[in-house]
Parts: structure tokens; sequence; C-alpha cells
């Protein structure tokens, strides 16, 4: 984390002069900067600290989290809607800012990020979303493709340059999700678990060490529900992606975490393995009174 | 959906009491009054203009006349027309052309869902608008004066025209698009630029593309009147024609610009189709 902001201050700080050597000088430490490998290893743990996000409408998204996930883990985080399971995985790749606290990824701090460190942050985490986020009109293959974006030049990407790396990389995660096939149909042609499964595959394309799904199989039929939770699993097993699942369901919460966290009123109020999400757990989570869910919370 | 934390509204069955009161219809004297006002206001349009039905009356043997002056058409005066014409949908293809080029950054700085700040949507709107509210012909007899007779001018006037209208269009269609892979493509660490060109192109292009097109048809018509404030095209010899009272002529350039135009309607319309 220091070196990233030591680059980024010496970038800026020879930005003003502008001799040439510096400038070549800067391009160098910005190649550094985005090198993958390097900062791939140390994504290894989320930690929250004291995270506390309030609304501009006086809604309380998250009060006070204090939460550490480890690299590999599958967590399943369950609640009501409103609880801040939403608000949480987007304030871990900042799409939501927070209000106060800290939230660190392999030490580094994601919410005191901007720019491009912030967008390099975000290269390493993919998101899967509830309604897909395709972009329908446009192939499956340049859907997935955009999950490179972070790795190449402005100009390179806006003309769809991808180098041919990439594009057997975007051919191998949809073979990873058994749609390499579809690579060049239209994405509004496929159906809701295909569509979700490239979405996937564009998280693996971007070569993302963290995988956040909110609600991913919240508007799938049960059969492609299991479809798309065996592939997140699968994934999150094979590539030791630590995965984080915003999920409605008990039953899958507890078949395919390996972690599962209780969130209510913005606070966690379960963090516990499966087995030990018995069903009084689960209606802690989902109601009752304020002093009983604490006491869960306290217990685990 | 993604709102992540508001509270849900868990709604109280209310416990059933008095029987609830029916709710009150609004009352018709509204309507009626509304009816009235926009009556009124016709009518007094009317007499202030003077518009009277009389009038219509009067010149309605004054149009058969015309009309028949017009008929038949004078066909020799087709070669003479035919370079012009060509001229005229050539202006429009430029204009068109480079308006829509220019509208298409300003149409994104527009769009309240691409740039957050207003402090810059507003100002760029307003200039759109005020671009907006010069009519085409005003753009042509300014140009005129400046760059002098000739199609250069009307080609300018028609690139102003285009490029208020497609920019109002596609910044519209813009802040319709779904906002779903731009929040995908912020979340793969996208910067600004690639956010557009993956999240927003692609969902506006066939828009963008139809909206060009109808402009390009609007142009054609407009390009045929550029040339009576001397702006170069066809508008020129009808011009011409209209003042020697040669309707023949006049109604032989009417039903080439027609022709000309119907056959752009179709093309685009294949297009159109293609696209969506």
């Amino acid at each position: 984390m220091n070196k990233i902001t030591k680059q980024s201050f010496a970038i800026q700080f020879m930005g003003q002069h502008r001799p040439k050597q510096a400038v070549l000088f800067s391009i160098l430490l910005r190649r550094t900067a985005a090198n993958p490998s390097r900062k791939l290893e140390d994504m290894d743990m989320i930690e929250f600290r004291n995270v506390s996000k309030r609304y501009a409408n006086g809604t309380v998204g998250l009060n006070n989290v204090n939460l550490k996930i480890n690299e590999g883990e599958m967590v399943v985080i369950v609640g009501l809607s409103g609880a801040g399971k939403s608000t949480l995985l987007r304030t871990i790749n900042k799409l939501h800012d927070t209000t106060s606290g800290e939230i660190l990824i392999g030490g580094k701090s994601v919410t005191a990020a901007r720019g491009r460190e912030l967008r390099l942050i975000r290269r390493g985490i993919g998101m899967i979303f509830q309604s897909f986020n395709l972009v329908k009109r446009s192939t499956v293959l340049r859907n997935v493709l955009s999950g490179r974006v972070g790795y190449h030049s402005t100009l390179r990407t806006v003309f769809g340059l991808f180098p041919r790396h990439d594009i057997e990389l975007a051919l191998d995660a949809l073979s990873r999700v058994n749609i390499r096939e579809k690579a060049f149909s239209r994405a509004d042609q496929l159906s809701g678990g295909q569509q979700q499964r490239v979405s996937i595959a564009r998280a693996l394309a971007q070569e993302a060490k963290i995988i956040l799904a909110d609600e991913p199989v919240a508007s799938l039929d049960p059969l492609t529900t299991r479809q798309v939770m065996d592939d997140l699993k699968r994934i999150n097993q094979e590539l030791s992606i630590t995965t984080i699942v915003n999920l409605h369901h008990i039953d899958l919460a507890r078949e395919y975490a390996t972690r599962i966290i209780g969130m209510r009123a913005g606070e966690i109020v379960f963090d516990g393995r499966p087995e030990e999400a018995t069903d009084e757990a689960f209606a802690h989570i989902y109601g009752r009174s304020i002093f009983e869910a604490e006491l869960l919370g306290a217990e685990s | 959906m993604n709102s992540p934390a508001a509270p849900t509204p868990t709604p109280t069955p209310t416990p059933n009491q008095a029987p609830r009161p029916l709710p009150v219809p609004p009352g018709r004297y509204k309507r009626y009054a509304a009816w009235m006002v926009g009556i009124v206001l016709f009518v007094i349009c009317c007499y202030q203009v003077e518009v009277t039905p009389i009038k219509l009356m009067n010149g309605i043997p004054e149009m058969g006349k015309l009309i028949g002056e017009m008929f038949p058409p004078d066909w020799s005066y087709f070669p003479t027309i035919w370079e012009p014409m060509i001229q005229t949908v050539q202006i429009a293809i430029m204009g068109t052309t480079l308006g829509a080029i220019l509208a298409i950054p300003v149409a994104l700085l527009c769009a309240n869902n691409i740039v957050t700040a207003k402090a810059v949507t507003i100002p760029v709107r307003i200039i759109l608008n005020l671009v907006r509210t010069i009519p085409d012909l005003l753009f042509a007899s300014i140009f005129v004066a400046v760059f002098g007779i000739g199609p250069f001018a009307g080609m300018l006037a028609l690139m102003f025209f285009s490029f208020g209208l497609i920019a109002k269009l596609t910044f519209e269609a813009i802040e319709a698009i779904d906002p779903g892979p731009i929040e995908a493509m912020t979340a793969v660490g996208a910067n600004k630029i690639k956010i557009i060109a993956f999240g927003v192109v692609p969902q506006i292009l066939p828009y963008f593309v139809s909206y060009l097109l109808y402009t390009f048809e609007v142009n054609v018509r407009a390009a045929s009147v550029l040339g009576l404030v001397g702006a170069g095209g066809i508008g020129l010899l009808l011009d011409r024609s209209l003042g020697l009272f040669r309707y023949d002529r006049a109604c032989i350039i009417i039903l080439l610009t027609l022709a000309i135009v119907l056959v752009i309607d179709y093309a685009s319309n294949v297009v159109r189709r293609k696209l969506l």
C-alpha cells in the first residue's frame, strides 16, 4: 500500500516539471503499478474496520461493521431486503462510499483509493449482478472482453483491439462456465441462466481474485439457480477465488457456503459455519427483537 | 432491486374498523373549465391574426387556378434542375454528417447519467437550446452574409441545425439507457471513456443512427428551400420559377424533391430495421 502511494505521489510530483526523463520514468513506474502479478498476491484478505454507511436520506446502510474475510472463502451473506447486504458488497469495490471506517484489501485501503489506484483495485474484483448487467446488443465475447479493459490503454480498448491472449482468456472463461459455443451470439439471445454465466465469465476474464455476487440467482428459476451456484462454487474451489454472495435462500446458503454471515439493520448478527446456521439462527437473522439478534452476534 | 438499505415498510395490516370511504371522484367542472379555456384561447388567436373561414373560402378558387397552372409539369426543365438537386442532397449529406459528429460529445456532456456535475450539464444544455432556437433559414441567412452566396453557407446552416436536433435526441436516449452496464464497467475498473465505449455506445448506437437518418431526411427537405436565401441547392431555381409565375416548373421541382425524399425515406427505413 505504501509503495503505491509513493509511486503515485512521485508521478504527480514529476508531472509538474515534465523533463523528458521524468516523464519516461513515470511511465515505467506506472507499468509496475499496473503489474497484476505483484499485486494480486497481497489481495488475499478483505477487512472491514468500524465501517458505517449512512445514506443521504438518513437510512443506515451499515452500522459499525467489523469483518475479516480470508482468501478462498465462499461467504454467503443472508438477511432481509434492506438489511445492508448489497451495501456491504458494494463498499468492497467502492461502488458505494462509506461514511466512516476503513476497508482494506490485502492491507491496502479501498476507502482511501481514488482515480487510477481505485480502478486498479476494482480490476482485481469481479462483480456479478442480479440483473446480469450485460450489454444486450453486444456479442457474448465482447461482453466478456469488457472485463479486460482495465489491462489496456484507453485508445486500444475503445477501438476493440484486444490482444490474442485476451481473446483466448475470454474463450477459456466461457469454457469454464460451459457456454463457449455461444461466444458470437448476441447476449440477448441467451437465457437468463446463460447470461448470468456470461457475467461470471467476465469476472473470470478479469483475472479477479475476489468475486462479489449481488443476488446472482434472484431472477433465475430453481434449476438454473443451481447451475449458476455450482459454477460459482467450482470457480471458488478450483481457482481459490474469494467469493462473497448475497442470497435470499436459506437452503442455498447452507449448501454452498463455507461461511455464513447474517445481516440485519446494517449490522452483522450472525457469523459462522453453515452447520451452525440452524433454523433458529435464521429466525434471528430474519427478525424478532434486536436483543436476541445481538446476543447471537456476540455468541459467534 | 439494488437499493441497498431502504427500510422495508412492512405493510401493517390495519384491522378492519369502519368501512373505508370511497375515494372522491374529481369534479367534472374542472374538466369543463379546461376545455373552455382552450377554446377561448383558440378563438382569441384566430381573431387577433384575422384567421377566418371566409378567407379560406375566398382563397379556394385561387388555389384551384394555381394547381391548374402547375399541370402539366414542364418536363423540359428536368435537365436544368437535375444538377442543383444533386447539390442539394450533397449539402444535406455533409451538413448532417458534420453536425452528427459535433453532436456526440455534446450529447454526452448533457446527459446526467454520464456527467454528474450539474455545473457542466446545465451550461451545455443552455448552449444547445440556444442553437436549437435558431431556425435553419436564419442560420443560412447569417452564413450567406458571412461566407457569401453559395452551398458552403447552406452546408454550415444544416450542420448547426443537425447538430442541435441530433444532440438533443441523443442525449435523451442516453439518459434512458439501462444503467446496469455502466455499473458493471465501473466495477471492472474502467475509466470514463472506457465506460462510455463499452457501457453506453453499444446501447445508443441504433438510436443514434436512427436519428441521423431522420435528420438527413429533414435536411434534404430543408436544403431545398435554403436557396431562397442564396445558400445553394435547388431552392434558387424554385424561387426563380415562383417569381416568374412558372408554376409548371415549380411543380417539376416539387415532384423531383418528393421522389428523392421518398427514396431516402425508404432506404433509411431499411437501414433502421436492420439495426434495431
